[in-house]
């Protein structure tokens, strides 16, 4: 049994090391793919080592029903869900992570407080994990059991809420009293609480498995409260709290099976999220502790509310604009997601190009729904990568370009970040407004996330397209192939 | 797994609970390392990409599937396997799912093909 021990941790280390390198290589646009392909030959060799390992121990029907199960519904969701969607999976994926964490550790609880088959009884559940190992103290089992339950449920369900809200089934900021702040830090000091009792107060299997019970339906409530006050355009943000949750909740699940492993993989992860969450908040300049509990407070804005001198535009006019422009700048935003207009932009682009047109991309960190949500969508309409350009990039060079278009994007772009009283004074924008002409692609002037008004709508060099992106591309494409 | 049933000879140096610290060391220093290297590699990653490195790093994260495993032993109880057969079904969810739609979105970060220098005079 050693010598299988030995080589079951040989192989950990082999695929921790591969994660490593499949992580490293994501870093590059041309070796990402094999990034990701190294990653998941890591994870199969190391489920497959563990097959090998406990394959004369295992109910081998709950085995394989749970991998058939969850490789065809992985593998179909994989194929089928359209990359206007990504956000939702991702969030998905995640949240069932973070739960099968959970259920780990509720498992291995459960197993460790039951009845045993040599009699042997445990009172707490610290006592229960001894009879079984020694590799760690009993009360050290107890804080990783309890900590996977409370990270792993706040994960699947805040994830889910996420989910519903990025798919538009979930609406507004709250469930009843779900979501009110004070409620939230209640249920936490409750579930808090409910972990300490189950973990050091309560004796005997039952009263644990109970205990137990309580922690995971209080977390689950927990994570629902915590997502559901946030904003759709707080989303990145979010997404990638969550990513990091999943990877701690894993991680957690590690120091509770003693799993080097697992811990690796999970620190890699919740490192990924938290460095992810970290450029999300900068790209708005805001806290992460304002993005979860405050939102955006759009009261402190001065003046008046109502758009005076705004210039209407249409594709006629937008098409004889493109014909004379030596150089243009797109601009996406969350509604070129919704309309689906990747496509659109890409085949008026091509169109520019073949004129001798330049065309770029300007991308802000915090445009769509999650991290790289914008260039997943131009990726797919096959616009090559290197036209797409980070906003310190390409901030400077609006003042030599004769057209910007900027398509569903609003708060990105909004001139008020430069002023001090201004609900969003410091975020960094694209300076749009600094080219010849600005065209900007919006169903109205409704407000953006932010809930304030965006003076570049009625500058003097702004032409407002009231439309559909999708159907406003499509006119243009028309009136200027008729030109 | 099973073989660790010898343990009631250790009971009563381990439940004075000073005998086992072992492993939440070593686990400790693997944690703290490995964030080190996630931050330090994350860093290094482009915005362009981040949408993949969040699927598949969320992938990663499925790792727990190895943990569901061990919890999967043919002579648990009902609601272990239960339990476990749910952690299963999820974890797998996460990791196929997440290396293939990572995978199906790398695909289409293909380098630039060469498009429109034709020379088209209008």
């Amino acid at each position: 049994m050693l010598s299988s021990e030995s080589l079951i941790q040989a192989v950990y280390m082999a695929a921790a090391l591969l994660f490593i390198l499949g992580l490293k290589r994501l870093s590059g646009v041309r070796s990402a793919r094999g990034g990701n392909r190294i990653a998941a030959f890591a994870m199969l060799l190391a489920v497959g080592a563990t097959l090998v390992l406990l394959w004369g121990d295992i109910g081998l029907g709950i085995v394989i029903a749970g991998i058939v199960a969850g490789s065809a519904i992985g593998a179909v969701l994989a194929k089928r869900v359209p990359m206007t969607a990504m956000p939702e999976l991702v969030a998905l994926f995640n949240g069932l992570g973070g739960g099968a964490s959970m259920f780990v550790a509720w498992a291995e609880v459960t197993r460790f407080t039951g009845s045993r088959p040599d009699g042997a009884v445990a009172r707490t559940m610290g006592e229960g994990y001894l009879l079984e190992s020694d590799l760690m103290g009993g009360s050290e089992f107890t804080v990783a059991a309890v900590l996977s339950l409370l990270i792993g449920a706040v994960t699947l369900s805040g994830s889910l809420i996420a989910y519903g809200k990025l798919a538009g089934s979930v609406r507004g900021n709250r469930f009843g009293p779900i979501g009110v702040r004070a409620l939230n830090v209640a249920i936490l000091l409750g579930c808090l609480a409910l972990m300490w009792y189950g973990g050091y107060v309560a004796t005997g299997g039952a009263a644990i498995q109970l205990a137990t019970l309580a922690v995971v339906v209080v977390a689950l409530i927990l994570g629902v409260g915590l997502v559901v006050p946030i904003g759709g355009a707080d989303m990145p943000v979010v997404i990638s709290l969550l990513n990091s949750y999943s990877g701690l909740a894993a991680c957690s699940t590690g120091f509770v099976l003693q799993n080097n492993l697992l811990i690796v993989a999970g620190s890699l992860v919740g490192a990924s999220g938290l460095v992810l969450t970290r450029i999300m908040c900068k790209a708005m300049n805001r806290s992460l502790a304002n993005v979860l509990f405050a939102g955006i407070d759009a009261s402190v804005e001065e003046g008046d509310k109502e758009y005076k001198g705004v210039k209407a535009t249409s594709a006629g006019e937008l098409a004889m604009v493109l014909d004379a422009a030596q150089s243009v700048i797109f601009v996406p935003g969350y509604g070129l997601a919704v309309a689906q207009a990747q496509h659109k932009v890409q085949e008026l682009a091509t169109m520019l190009e073949a004129r001798g047109c330049e065309v770029r991309y300007a991308i802000h960190p915090v445009a769509g729904r999650m991290p790289g949500h914008m260039n997943v969508l131009l990726a797919e309409a096959n616009v090559p990568y290197e036209q797409l350009f980070e906003l310190d990039q390409i901030n400077g060079e609006f003042k030599n370009t004769d057209v910007v278009i900027v398509v569903g994007a609003n708060d990105v772009c909004n001139p008020s970040a430069y002023e001090e009283k201004s609900a969003i004074a410091g975020m960094p924008v694209l300076d749009v407004w600094d080219a010849r002409t600005a065209v900007v692609i919006k169903r109205s002037l409704s407000a953006g996330y932010a809930g304030i008004k965006n003076r570049l709508f009625e500058m003097d060099n702004t032409l407002m397209f009231f439309s559909d992106a999708k159907a406003a591309l499509e006119e243009t494409i028309a009136e200027l192939k008729d030109l | 797994m099973t073989t660790a049933l010898h343990a009631p000879a250790l009971l009563p140096l381990a439940l004075a609970d000073g005998g086992g610290a072992g492993f939440l060391i070593v686990g400790l220093w693997v944690l703290l390392l490995a964030i080190f290297v996630g931050v330090e590699l994350i860093t290094k990653v482009p915005p362009t990409l981040h949408t993949p490195l969040m699927s598949g790093a969320n992938a990663i994260s499925g790792i727990t599937l190895v943990g569901a495993l061990y919890c999967a032993g043919s002579d648990y109880s009902l609601i272990v396997k239960i339990l476990g057969f749910v952690a299963i079904t999820m974890a797998t969810v996460n990791v196929v799912g997440g290396f293939m739609v990572t995978d199906r979105m790398l695909g289409m970060f293909g380098p630039a093909k060469k498009p429109a220098k034709k020379q088209e005079k209008s």
